[in-house]
């Protein structure tokens, strides 16, 4: 079986991976998705935790609850998200961050 | 005698001057009625005062202080003050009547007729007041109703700037008087005439008080206070401007009352401290010399001009001089008596100058006069009569004797101020017969004055009534009863005659040389006489050195506005809070992802911060 450095090493990318794309890429559901990955970089981690983390033969639950809640949560998130957006683009007609800038000091 | 007279006496003019102003100022001719009216009352008032030559006083207390003696509110009947409130009222009902007359088509007739009842009411409590601070309070409200009046044509700017001229120049004396005042209540610590005079009483001066130079410039700066209000050098200069006024006016406020208050209150006040007290200072013969000087300065101004009011306003300051003089020379019953003869005499030839301006049509420069004798003999006879009173006309004239007790004072004291005076005196007879040569005799040399009509009963009664006065108001029982203060010597033949009478004659010879077929000045622009009728540059030299103290100060006020407060601390503050706010507005940028970025490297930070520092 992997070990838990490997799992660390993945989900590391995947954060990775994300963070990147939510900094470079302009269309906002991309960031979107990229911010959902973030999330689920962070899930694996605590997953992979919960299971190398053994106490008296069984592992350490604590932590796969947590991914419930999150998924819970990040559930809730997509669906105000993507109302945001919705609005956003009916507004503005663009979903380009660049065009987004009115909040400029 | 009842109190209640008295009060009456300082409360009807204010009635109607509040009268007018609150509820008749669309009613004209009821308003000038009713403030002539009042005149008329208090005049009799007045004169029933005098009859029963009681000495009375009443007062109440205004303010009490803490262990102080409070100021009252209070009125001093002596005969100082009966004198004079004849002078006031009687001179004042008779500027009613003449305006009446004169103000008939004035359009602010109103306007004007309340002015003169606030007038007659401040001039009332400068005269019976009985303690400074009431008096300061009623001299203050001369000065106002003094601008009023001679602000009454506003419309025009030589009016509006003479007023305004008049009001600065009478502050200038009065921080002084104001200043004097407390350092003569520190000094006796009453503010009472009568306090006064009592604290005085007997003893040697220097027993009473700690410094006898504390006192002196006291005094002095008291003076100060008359110098506005008398129009004394170097303050003289509002009063000749202040002829932009009606000619009434003039009369009444820049000729008889209101110009000699200060030398009123200066009277007063010298009969409070005492002649002994008073010969025990120092610096007093200032007075003197301030008094001597205005009446040359103000003659040989006079013998230049040609506006017929501002001769005689030049007349009034170098009259004024006089008594200064004579109040400075310690000899105040002079200096009053003068200023009673005076009055009289100074207000019949204000009245006859407005008698002749109404009727050539408000043409006031004598040249464009001439021939008037013929045209309106009752005008002519009074002025005529005004004329030789002013000069001192041996005998027959009141101004002769009240001008011969100056001239006897100055000539047992003073050598040199004597001189002068007699000068001035032979210039006063030499500039009056200048004007009534040119204006009343010769050819009319104007449409405005060939045209003129003698005026109607209203105006030329008063004239009448003064035109006796002029001659009558001089003689002894006449004086002695009701002048405001008569010393009676009884007349000699010495210096001070001779000097008196020579002055006369040299005067009228040389203005008859000069002035009697005249056509134009044969003086004018001639040297010297150039700088009289400039008035010795005065008002210019004034004009330069206000002008160049008050770009000073504007200088440094400037600085310090622009550069200190509104530069450093102003300004600097709200510089250094735009800077920061500018500094950090570039955070703003409103890109989403440089957001990003900072939260990011911010996280970044506070794991660094938490793991690796701590």
């Amino acid at each position: 079986m992997a070990s838990l450095n490997e799992f660390l090493f993945v989900s590391g990318l995947l954060f990775a991976i994300g963070l990147s794309g939510v900094i470079i890429r302009r269309n906002i559901i991309v960031i979107f998705m990229c911010l959902e990955l973030m999330l689920a970089a962070a899930s694996l981690t605590l997953v992979a935790f919960s299971r190398f983390h053994v106490h008296n033969g069984l592992p350490d639950y604590n932590g796969q609850v947590f991914v419930f809640f999150i998924i819970t949560v990040a559930a809730a998130e997509v669906a105000v998200g993507l109302a945001i957006i919705v609005a956003l683009y009916r507004a503005r007609q663009t979903i380009n961050v660049e065009d987004l800038t009115s909040m400029r000091g | 005698m009842d109190s209640f007279v008295p009060w009456l006496l300082l409360a009807l003019p204010l009635l109607s001057a509040v009268t007018i102003h609150l509820g008749l100022k669309k009613n004209q001719a009821v308003s000038a009625l009713v403030s002539t009216a009042s005149a008329a009352v208090t005049l009799v008032l007045a004169i029933i005062l005098l009859l029963q030559k009681e000495n009375v006083s009443v007062a109440f207390n205004w303010i009490s202080i803490g262990g102080f003696e409070g100021i009252k509110i209070g009125l001093d009947f002596d005969q100082l003050s009966r004198g004079m409130m004849l002078v006031v009222t009687g001179v004042g009902f008779l500027v009613h009547l003449f305006s009446l007359a004169y103000m008939k088509d004035d359009a602010a007739k109103a306007r004007y007729f309340c002015g003169l009842s606030l007038f007659m009411f401040s001039m009332t409590g400068i005269v019976l007041a009985s303690n400074f601070i009431m008096m300061f309070i009623f001299w203050e409200l001369v000065g106002l109703s003094s601008y009023l009046l001679i602000g009454h044509w506003y419309e025009k700017a030589s009016a509006a700037d003479a007023a305004k001229k008049a009001f600065l120049t009478n502050r200038i004396g009065d921080f002084g008087f104001m200043i004097g005042i407390l350092m003569l209540w520190q000094i006796t610590g009453t503010m009472t005439f009568d306090g006064i005079s009592q604290f005085f009483d007997g003893a040697h001066p220097k027993v009473l008080v700690p410094s006898l130079t504390m006192l002196s410039v006291s005094i002095l700066l008291i003076f100060m206070g008359a110098m506005g209000k008398s129009a004394q050098a170097p303050l003289h200069v509002w009063l000749p401007d202040a002829m932009e006024g009606p000619t009434p006016v003039s009369a009444l406020i820049h000729a008889a009352t209101m110009v000699a208050a200060g030398v009123y209150m200066m009277a007063r006040l010298y009969f409070a401290i005492g002649t002994e007290t008073l010969e025990a200072l120092w610096g007093l013969n200032t007075i003197a010399w301030i008094g001597g000087i205005t009446s040359l300065l103000a003659a040989l101004m006079a013998t230049q001009q040609d506006d017929i009011k501002k001769i005689l306003a030049y007349s009034t300051l170098s009259q004024l001089g006089y008594m200064v003089m004579a109040v400075g020379l310690l000899n105040p019953e002079a200096g009053m008596f003068h200023l009673f003869t005076h009055a009289w005499f100074k207000a019949l030839l204000f009245l006859g100058s407005g008698a002749v301006i109404f009727a050539c049509h408000h043409e006031q420069n004598i040249w464009k006069m001439g021939g008037l004798k013929k045209t309106m003999p009752i005008t002519f006879m009074t002025f005529g009569i005004g004329t030789l009173a002013l000069c001192g006309f041996p005998f027959i004239t009141s101004g002769f004797w009240s001008k011969e007790q100056i001239l006897e004072a100055a000539l047992k004291n003073n050598t040199s101020l004597f001189v002068i005076a007699a000068f001035v005196a032979l210039l006063t007879t030499f500039y009056m017969f200048r004007l009534f040569f040119i204006a009343f005799l010769g050819k009319s040399r104007s449409d405005n004055a060939s045209h003129a009509k003698e005026v109607g009963p209203l105006m030329f009664v008063p004239l009448i009534i003064l035109a006796v006065l002029a001659l009558v108001s001089g003689f002894q029982p006449v004086a002695e009863s009701i002048a405001p203060a008569y010393h009676h010597e009884g007349f000699h033949f010495g210096p001070a005659f001779i000097a008196s009478v020579l002055a006369v004659l040299i005067g009228f010879g040389l203005a008859y040389k000069l002035y009697a077929n005249a056509e134009k000045d044969p003086l004018a622009d001639k040297g010297l006489f150039k700088v009289f009728r400039n008035k010795f540059y005065i008002d210019e030299a004034y004009a330069k050195i206000v002008g160049y103290g008050q770009d000073t100060v504007a200088a440094f006020v400037h600085f310090f506005d622009e550069l200190i407060i509104s530069g450093l601390i102003v300004g600097g503050f709200s510089r250094a809070a735009g800077g920061i706010g500018r500094i950090f507005g570039r955070l703003q940028s409103g890109n989403l992802q440089g957001y990003a970025v900072l939260f990011g490297l911010g996280v970044l930070l506070v794991i660094y911060l938490t793991v690796f520092v701590s």
